[in-house]
């Protein structure tokens, strides 16, 4: 071991230094515009894109009704198709006409009403009432068409019959969304995947390019510790971040009425304990690649992507292979999300937030220790 | 000019080539999320963890849980004893739907009133407690027109029947629009650092006293992009057919035209952000804010449909939307040319736009 070495393992933590660094660090954030641009105006550009872009209410879709049948029964049917609000219908008399549409992607599905409908409506035996083709390349699509038209159709046949009501009936009751405004649930967990591309992504340049420029040597060759270096780098991020996020939160509340049931001194631990491993992945892959363009990469196919399809947000967990769902152990993102869906939703589960708010810490934990690991390695050799 | 044109090409891609971490990032990152993603990634509801909650002793409630137990999309069926439980399970997520059949369910049943059960669903994850509902209610309606029917009813049948995919399975859908998103965003990051990286390093000022044309110099950035991303486009498109055994019934010729036009309309978006910006870190935050938005905007992760109508109109210049329509077309449905045709023109165009502002923003460097 250095004499150096020997000092710094010594004195690790040293308050004036510590102080020192991080002010350097801030005044170095606050002169970069680009910094300032991606930590407070970025996220609220990428929230309203989220928040527009991202939608699962399925509403207006094409929809062809062929009407093979003139009579009255047939085309009172077909009226009921142009009645709902969730179809916009293209009328047709030969399905043909539609089929091109449904190759192009014009319409979703067609509906076809067949010659002798009035004969199958008199009896059972002639086969299904109508046919109901979809657009099978969407599944999500092409399962909505399938299920509405078909509803349609009973409904239609059950104010023909003078309504039979079914026996057993299960009502649901949504809770913490009754209106089940997907907006409102998928902004909670937007501000999770947003936090998570721009923690991790701000961090692992910022560290890559003093190590691409050769700059982490010389703070190194200092009596600085990696201690030292790694908070002084982090606070600063650390303390736009949470600026970040509280901002997405404030204008998810104002802007896109999502209502906080919990307390803002939840939402503030969750977002600081977030952040940890958040950085922490930042500070592992910049250490790891001390390239700022491998390092844009990793960052970008290992925070965003998994963070936008692993964690929940629109797939849920428990319907994934089982590979997968422990794969999703180590995602960040997945125990951020679920918090901040009840937060936001819900109220304060502490019972949620504690477990949660663990596992986040304990993912931060490992990332911190293998960067300090390789970062100590690299000043030995 | 042609061999000065070769030398910079050659030179781009050993730039981008000589280095082995850059060469791994470049190739295993996209298919090992390739295979990842696919199977991840799926709007069926499965595996979920329902609570029962009985206070009917009756022959009814326990049939429709014996049907809840041997159901597909039940992973866990948890018993409680009081309301407050039930409420605690969905707050905490440990379940996603949780059922309440009242004290007089089996006796209305018996009496051929009709019974109702409550349904609790966790509104936090609005799209898979709705899909959770409905999978509940087939149950439930399953059971009620068995109990009709011996009443005398039947129930009228439509046939549904999906076309290019009949079993609607998601991972047809998600797999060649994988391969067109991933490829997208190595083509967009190898070329938006390209001209950045020489800023930064200073390199970029040889290049610019060099003989070499803007036009050159764009052409020379281009080329090793344009094959990188195709490459690996057509590298996860074989995957879909090979390994995920998705249906290819279009035409390869065309679709592997439609890759490099779309490529190219992202290599042309790369430079002109590259050509913009002085570092590295600025063309990286540039990609990412270009980057997201194209995704989200193209119909990748929810259909345009559902968009606004202001935002299908910008969704427009998102020359993934036309590449998506283009790729799962030809995997499925054998789309036609002209409809091939109809989609690929607009990404002509953008690739025109971003690679003709990016030589004019180099030339004007160069001044």
């Amino acid at each position: 071991m250095s004499a150096v070495q020997i000092e710094t393992a010594q004195r690790s933590l040293d308050r004036g230094r510590l102080f020192a660094l991080v002010r350097k660090e801030t005044l170095q954030v606050v002169r970069d515009p680009a910094a300032i641009l991606i930590a407070f105006v970025l996220p609220i550009v990428l929230l309203f894109l989220f928040a527009f872009a991202v939608s699962l209410d399925v509403r207006d879709v094409k929809l062809g009704v062929v009407l093979e049948s003139d009579a009255v029964q047939a085309q009172s049917l077909a009226a009921a198709f142009s009645a709902t609000r969730y179809f916009v219908v293209t009328p047709a008399r030969d399905r043909r006409e539609i089929e091109p549409q449904l190759i192009s992607g014009d319409v979703h599905g067609m509906v076809v009403i067949p010659q002798d409908f009035d004969l199958r409506l008199a009896s059972a035996e002639r086969g299904p009432l109508v046919q109901i083709i979809t657009d099978g390349t969407q599944p999500n699509t092409a399962s909505f068409v399938g299920g509405y038209a078909e509803g349609v159709v009973t409904g239609w046949l059950a104010g023909q019959r003078g309504g039979t009501r079914a026996l057993l009936r299960l009502e649901p009751r949504y809770w913490f969304n009754a209106e089940l405004a997907s907006r409102r649930a998928l902004i909670p967990g937007a501000i999770a995947i947003v936090m998570a591309m721009i923690g991790t992504l701000l961090t692992a340049l910022v560290v890559a390019r003093e190590w691409e420029r050769g700059t982490m040597e010389a703070l190194m060759s200092t009596p600085v510790s990696i201690l030292e270096i790694f908070l002084g780098k982090l606070l600063p991020y650390f303390g736009l971040g949470l600026i970040a996020t509280l901002g997405c939160g404030l204008a998810a509340i104002v802007l896109f009425d999502v209502p906080l049931r919990g307390s803002w001194l939840a939402l503030l631990l969750l977002t600081c304990t977030f952040l940890v491993p958040a950085l922490g992945q930042g500070l592992l892959i910049s250490a790891l690649a001390r390239n700022q363009f491998v390092a844009a990469q990793v960052a970008l196919i290992t925070a965003f992507l998994p963070a936008l399809l692993l964690s929940g947000f629109l797939f849920e967990v428990d319907s994934m292979p089982f590979l997968i769902r422990a794969l999703t152990q180590i995602v960040a993102a997945r125990y951020f999300v679920a918090s901040l869906q009840t937060v936001f939703l819900a109220g304060d589960v502490w019972g949620l937030f504690v477990p949660n708010m663990l596992a986040m810490l304990a993912i931060g934990a490992v990332f911190f220790t293998i960067a300090a690991r390789k970062t100590h390695k690299s000043l030995d050799t | 000019m042609i061999t000065r044109l070769a030398a910079q090409i050659v030179k781009e891609l050993l730039s981008l080539l000589r280095d082995p971490k850059s060469r791994l990032t470049l190739i295993v990152p996209p298919l090992m999320q390739l295979f990842v993603f696919s199977f991840a990634a799926t709007l069926e509801v499965t595996n979920v963890s329902v609570a029962v909650l009985n206070d009917d002793a009756g022959r009814w409630s326990r049939e429709m849980i014996q049907r809840l137990e041997g159901a597909e999309f039940v992973g866990r069926l948890v018993y409680v004893e009081t309301p407050a439980e039930l409420g605690t399970l969905i707050d905490r997520r440990e379940a996603l739907a949780a059922v309440h059949f009242p004290a007089d369910f089996s006796r209305d049943v018996g009496r051929g009133q009709p019974a109702s059960a409550q349904v609790l669903l966790d509104g936090r994850r609005a799209n898979s407690s709705q899909i959770t509902f409905g999978y509940l209610n087939a149950i439930a309606a399953g059971l009620g027109a068995e109990l009709v029917q011996a009443t005398g009813f039947g129930l009228p049948e439509v046939a549904v029947r999906h076309w290019f995919n009949p079993n609607l399975i998601y991972r047809w859908f998600l797999v060649p629009s994988l391969s067109g998103m991933l490829a997208m965003l190595m083509a967009l990051v190898v070329t938006a650092l390209s001209i950045a990286r020489e800023r930064e390093l200073g390199t970029f000022d040889q290049l610019l006293v060099s003989p070499a044309q803007p036009l050159e110099i764009i052409i020379g950035k281009t080329v090793p992009a344009l094959l990188i991303g195709t490459v690996l486009g057509s590298v996860m498109i074989s995957a879909g057919v090979l390994a995920f055994r998705i249906p290819f019934t279009g035409s390869v010729l065309w679709l592997l035209m439609s890759l490099m036009l779309f490529i190219l309309s992202i290599v042309g978006i790369g430079l002109m952000v590259s050509s913009v910006c002085r570092t590295q870190q600025h063309a990286i935050l540039g990609t990412f804010s270009l980057a997201i938005p194209i995704v989200l905007i193209s119909g990748f992760t929810t259909p345009i449909e559902n968009m606004p109508d202001w935002l299908q109109l910008i969704a427009r210049a998102s020359p993934l939307k036309y590449y998506l329509i283009i790729v799962r077309g030809t995997f499925l449905k054998a789309l036609p040319a002209a409809e091939i045709f109809a989609n690929a023109w607009p990404m002509a165009l953008i690739a025109v736009v971003t690679l003709t502002s990016a030589i004019v923003i180099v030339k004007r460097k160069l001044q």
